[in-house]
């Protein structure tokens, strides 16, 4: 059987199991639909976390740009694991004792103010869709190549999917659903890397493969990588701080990372939905566990495709050319632009003959061939040189999204494992893509219009209300994926920062301090997005160039700055405070319920105790 | 708490509970910064002299890309169980309170 045909056979199956799932977890009041009835095990919260957590970005970029970024790559490993330890230790069981339905919710209620939920509800709609877009287009992208249907067909039956199970289910479908995702997306993440594993090192686990000898060889792989980096002019791939990623900037960009982690709405809400703090402990432990599988894989695949990549490539003619190389040139994640010899060069000087398409169109892909071939055949005497053109454009190289989907290929696996993976990128893009939805859902029917436009509303308007958001926001979504704003990328890593310089201080100064009141709280905020927005924006589009603020030379990139936004927001709160009442009797009280472990002040039953 | 009312036995148990939860969380975080930021980023270069032993990872690399995720996976671990542990203290002791007082 062909490989689209495993792919048929795979996806549908998939789907239809998320679609079984949903129909057995169907709900009917607004407690199951916004956290699941609070019944879910911490071991398959975890799990659910996980899976949502990990989105198209994880599963199909991380381990490319780990690939080529080397060591710097160790950002997004440290920055998005490390996240969970302060949300399990700072965060989740506090919230979870706090025992509302939001994020908005908290900050609403903790500081005593419409104000101040106003601006969390517009901060978690926000950080929300730009995610959300990403992960639509990561459905499309998967569909066109593994089923070889349009983009705009595959952003729609991934729309029609997830519309059904997030509507039907609620946070209880999409909690069930996703547990059953995350073991499609680790098992299609770890065979093709043990595979390759064996292939390269003669050991099964990737992650002590990577750090032994080469078979046959005798020499230890990174040894032997960064040789090969070295002589064809990359920068060494364990080494620290090379180009522009001095220590200053991963420094800042991992713990923007860390705290923007903890401060996403769509992870928070997932230990909504456990029983007790206890369980919210435990279930952050789960989630990191089963992320870590993932996590701890991605650096091995991201070597070993190096490797497979500038070995494979380098030298071939085009009879010798790998197979992977063929079939994903169809795609323009990869493309050769030869000099005229007939043997491929892929290095980092002039001379590199391998680039990507970008979002370059078919026409002018073709033009920049057709003069490319013009100026080969008259030996520079007319035509275009195309690499230089590629060049200039900064698409150099392939692209990385290639990376995982082509290892498979590399390795020389099997069709069925090449097709699992394409349900495996659908499932991370899809579970991520519910969480979001359902974000919003709440954001909207919970927080705007129940919470500050219609109190009066009763359980089944706030039911159909939520439905109804998570439709709209789907066709938005789906919008978005197929007509993608070209910074969807840019501002994915961006939602971070705005969330470490927004959410986080504000949540841990709400716990932690009982004196913070609510004019520092919404100041540090303000401050700390506006700061952080102001920068991202002025640097990215309004040519400013970075700031070094005395203590980085290259100076801060904008994908960093949440780190120094996070550190004003607390300043500002902090520096405030003396000046502003401390918060209320009924807030103290808040603040100590949540403070206390449970069933020690018998007779108070959480769920019943506040009306909301 | 801010309010002016006489402490009960039963709140100063809360209040030790309090404290060792926040001592607890402080020297899981120092951990924290310890391995991730401090031999992942700030020493990584120095570390990458070294390899982890019996490897070929150079051992700055070998935290910022597998070492800091598993010291993670267990700060999260010691703190569930440390705080399981600090729970189940906290209730016998409400109890042998509550006792206490029902016997005066």
């Amino acid at each position: 059987m062909s490989v689209l045909v495993w792919t048929y056979i795979f996806v549908g199956l998939s789907f239809s199991l998320y679609l079984g799932i949903a129909w057995l977890s169907r709900v009917r009041d607004t407690q199951g639909f916004y956290v699941a009835g609070r019944g879910v095990p911490a071991a398959a919260n975890g799990m659910a976390t996980a899976a949502d957590w990990m989105s198209a970005a994880s599963f199909i970029s991380m381990a490319g740009l780990i690939s080529t970024m080397g060591y710097a790559g160790g950002v997004y490993l440290m920055g998005w694991t490390g996240g969970f330890v302060l949300l399990a230790l700072l965060i989740a069981p506090y919230l979870r004792k706090f025992g509302q339905f939001t994020v908005p919710d908290f900050i609403g209620d903790r500081f005593d103010s419409r104000t101040a939920r106003l601006v969390a509800v517009v901060c978690a709609v926000f950080i929300s869709f730009t995610y959300v877009a990403g992960q639509m287009r990561g459905v499309g992208v998967v569909f066109s190549r593994f089923l070889e249907v349009d983009v705009t067909v595959g952003v729609m039956i991934g729309m029609v999917i997830v519309f059904i199970y997030a509507t039907l289910g609620g946070m209880k479908g999409i909690t069930w659903t996703q547990v059953a995702q995350y073991w499609v997306l680790i098992t299609a993440f770890l065979v093709p890397a043990f595979a390759i594993s064996f292939k390269l090192t003669g050991i099964f686990l990737p992650q002590a493969g990577l750090g032994s000898e080469l078979v046959g060889q005798g020499v230890f792989f990174f040894e032997k990588l960064n040789q090969i980096q070295h002589d064809l002019g990359f920068g060494s791939y364990t080494e620290p701080f090379l180009g522009s990623w001095d220590k200053v900037n991963v420094f800042c960009l991992t713990l923007a990372l860390m705290a923007g982690t903890a401060g996403l709405p769509h992870v928070i809400v997932r230990f909504y939905t456990v029983k007790s703090p206890r369980a919210a402990r435990w279930s952050g432990f789960w989630a990191l566990f089963f992320i870590a599988g993932l996590y701890l894989t991605a650096p091995p695949v991201a070597g070993f495709a190096r490797y497979y990549m500038l070995e494979g490539l380098n030298g071939s003619t085009e009879e010798q050319l790998p197979s992977w190389f063929t079939s994903w040139e169809k795609t323009g994640l990869i493309l050769w632009l030869d000099d005229g010899d007939g043997i491929v060069r892929y290095t980092a000087d002039e001379r590199n003959e391998i680039f990507r398409t970008g979002s370059k169109n078919s026409a002018e892909m073709s033009q920049i061939f057709r003069q490319h071939q013009l100026f080969v055949s008259s030996g520079g005497a007319s035509g275009v040189d195309g690499r230089m053109v590629m060049r200039e454009a900064g698409l150099s190289g392939p692209d990385r999204d290639i990376i995982v989907l082509a290892t498979p290929e590399m390795a020389g696996l099997a069709e069925w494992i090449i097709a699992f993976v394409a349900a495996g990128g659908l499932a991370a893009a899809l579970s991520t893509a519910s969480g979001l939805l359902l974000v919003i859902s709440s954001s909207v029917a919970h927080d705007l219009y129940y919470r500050i436009l219609r109190p009066q509303a009763t359980e089944k308007q706030r039911l159909l209300v939520g439905r109804s958001v998570i439709g709209v926001a789907v066709v938005i979504a789906g919008i978005f994926g197929v007509y993608p704003p070209g910074f969807v990328s840019e501002v994915v890593a961006f939602a971070f920062g705005l969330a470490a310089a927004s959410f986080f201080p504000a949540i841990v100064l709400g716990i932690f301090s009982r004196r913070v009141g609510t004019v520092p709280a919404i100041a540090g905020m303000v401050v700390g997005v506006a700061f952080t927005a102001n920068y991202i924006i002025m640097t990215v589009y309004g040519g400013m160039s970075y700031w070094t603020f005395g203590i980085s030379a290259n100076g801060i990139s904008p994908q960093a700055i949440g780190a120094l936004g996070m550190v004003l927001n607390f300043a500002v709160t902090l520096g405030l405070t003396p000046f502003f009442p401390a918060p209320s009797d009924k807030v103290q009280r808040l603040i100590a319920r949540v403070r206390e472990p449970e069933e020690t002040t018998p007779a108070v039953a959480i769920e019943t105790a506040m009306e909301h | 708490m801010s309010s002016p009312k006489p402490l009960s036995p039963t709140d100063d148990l809360h209040r030790r509970y309090w404290k060792y939860n926040l001592r607890l969380m402080i020297v899981l975080l120092a951990v924290w910064a310890l391995a991730g930021l401090g031999c992942g980023i700030l020493w990584a270069d120095v570390l990458n002299q070294w390899n982890l032993p019996g490897t070929g990872y150079p051992l700055g690399f070998w935290f910022a890309h597998q070492g800091s995720i598993l010291v993670f996976v267990v700060l999260i671990l010691i703190y569930a169980l440390a705080m399981d542990r600090l729970d189940r203290t906290l209730r016998s002791d409400v109890l042998a309170q509550a006792e206490r007082e029902g016997n005066r």
